[in-house]
């Protein structure tokens, strides 16, 4: 699996540490219930998705990989402070 | 159809004409009192006990490819009670004792082979930690043996002991732990089920699940709709996508977890051994091949294969253990989708939903969990009551932060199990 990273171009995923679903961070006051929806609970799903990598062994960079999750496919990636979740 | 030696023995010499099928193949019915989605080995073993000991036998389980396709029949075997945080050590306990009796219970050989699980340690730290989880083993009536160097080189002789990196200090022995036939397992529930009444209906994929002012009516399928009182989903990799159909999202993401098996050899490895220094374990079948796993490829993923950096990985850390593997021909390898929680530990449990219940989370363990698993599944759906062993595994404790399972001690997030 390679994953376009913005900055260095298309790198092997060795080079990238997978954190999970991109979600929107809610804000520090949102209550419990969002919070948990944050950090726990996820849609999960079968086909296209968008999840959170860093570039580690790079240039560093978060990055929004969209991905598709039966084939492995890898359609796109943008810089995380880019990415409209 | 009972199966014994004397049985085998006219069947050989009359040309085995005279095999039954192990169970129906059923029709799916208007209504059931229950129902469990999914016909792998925890949706099996939930059916046969609640058959066997709730006396629930106007139930189906509902299979959407065939019985016993999923993980439970692409795992690495192993069963072993070695856990150490309250919650999982009873749960696995209480597993581990129902696998002994299994095979008298079911009538079905499940080739259960209690060869030991050795666990490696490679460092004073890792030493004292197997002590300590030895001594909580054994206190809660489980078998565990500390053992040293010499105690490791008596039972694995060609383990690399002068590993510059990474030497043996010694290991954590449970004689009782071994591996069992994956598929049997699968099969002698399914037979027991049946044999009791429940209708195991396969080709057959859920699409709905009806729910009426918060209280479960049945289900939508491939073959129209069934009506149940009470509905279990049991459906590990695909939790996901089952729990949504009741409008809930679980604290589950689906990841691959990969395995490989190397072409047959003769007798050498008699126990399952696992490397302490590196996600590495490994045994051999009965058919010879060495058979061995190890980390996730950590990233969500429903392929059911994985990608090659994880097979470097998993490669490089049995070369270091023992090098002996080195010259084997792995024959193929594969990859299962495991429901992943936070903490790496199960969940059995009520919904939000009356009569819906919850059975997933069971990450890269779930073969050794299936008896335990389906006992205390069966005794949630048919009493309302948590079982005992299993009253720890609560979909709520993400949320509050009481009662996490962190077995690895990494923290209960996602990416970190």
């Amino acid at each position: 699996m390679r994953i376009p990273c913005p900055l260095c171009g298309p790198r092997d995923r060795r080079e990238f540490y997978y954190k999970g679903a991109a979600l929107d961070c809610p804000d520090p006051e949102a209550g419990a219930q969002a919070w948990d929806d944050y950090v726990h609970l996820r849609e999960n799903p079968a086909g296209v998705t968008r999840d959170l990598w860093q570039h580690e062994a790079g240039c560093g960079a978060w990055i929004v990989v969209t991905r598709n999750t039966v084939s492995h496919e890898v359609l796109g990636a943008v810089l995380a402070r880019e990415a409209v979740l | 159809m009972r199966f014994s030696g004397w049985r085998i023995l006219r069947e050989g010499l009359s040309g085995n004409k005279g095999w039954q099928p192990h169970w129906r193949d059923a029709e799916p019915k208007a209504e059931y009192d229950a129902i469990i989605i999914g016909g792998g080995g925890h949706g099996l073993s939930t059916a046969y006990y609640l058959a066997k000991e709730h006396g629930m036998t106007n139930i189906a389980v509902i299979e959407k490819g065939y019985l016993g396709g999923g993980n439970v029949g692409r795992n690495t075997t192993i069963v072993r009670a070695n856990y150490f945080l309250d919650g999982n050590s009873q749960f696995y306990s209480h597993s581990l004792k129902l696998w002994e009796n299994l095979e008298q219970d079911l009538n079905y050989n499940v080739m259960l082979s209690q060869r030991g699980q050795l666990m490696l340690c490679h460092s004073d730290g890792q030493r004292d930690a197997y002590a300590r989880r030895g001594n909580s083993i054994v206190g809660q009536g489980d078998d565990a043996e500390l053992l040293d160097v010499d105690g490791v080189r008596k039972i694995a002789p060609y383990l690399d002991f002068e590993n510059t990196r990474f030497p043996i200090y010694g290991g954590l022995l449970q004689k009782r732990a071994g591996t069992a036939r994956h598929d049997a397992v699968a099969w002698g529930y399914a037979r027991g089920a049946s044999e009791r009444g429940v209708d195991l209906i396969q080709q057959c994929e859920v699409t709905g699940i009806d729910i009426e002012n918060g209280v479960v009516r049945g289900v939508q399928t491939t073959r129209g709709a069934i009506r149940a009182k009470k509905v279990g989903i049991v459906v590990a990799g695909r939790s996901g996508q089952v729990a949504a159909m009741a409008g809930m999202r679980l604290p589950v993401e689906s990841h691959v977890l990969q395995a490989f098996v190397t072409e047959g050899l003769k007798p050498v490895i008699d126990n399952v051994i696992s490397f302490g220094m590196g996600h590495f374990y490994i045994s051999q079948s009965d058919k010879g091949g060495l058979v061995f796993g190890g980390d996730l490829d950590f990233y969500a993923s429903y392929a059911s294969r994985g990608n090659l950096p994880m097979v470097e990985h998993v490669m490089e850390a049995g070369m270091t253990l023992m090098p002996m593997i080195g010259k084997a021909k792995v024959l193929r390898s594969w990859g299962g989708i495991m429901d992943m929680t936070p903490d790496g530990s199960p969940i059995i449990d009520k919904t939000e939903t009356e009569g819906l219940f919850v059975n997933c989370g069971w990450c890269y363990g779930g073969f050794k969990a299936v008896p335990g698993s389906g006992n205390s599944f069966a005794h949630l759906m048919a009493t309302g009551n948590h079982h005992t062993p299993a009253e720890k595994f609560r979909l709520d404790r993400f949320r509050t932060g009481r009662g996490l399972m962190d077995e690895e001690g990494t923290g209960a997030q996602h990416n970190l199990h």
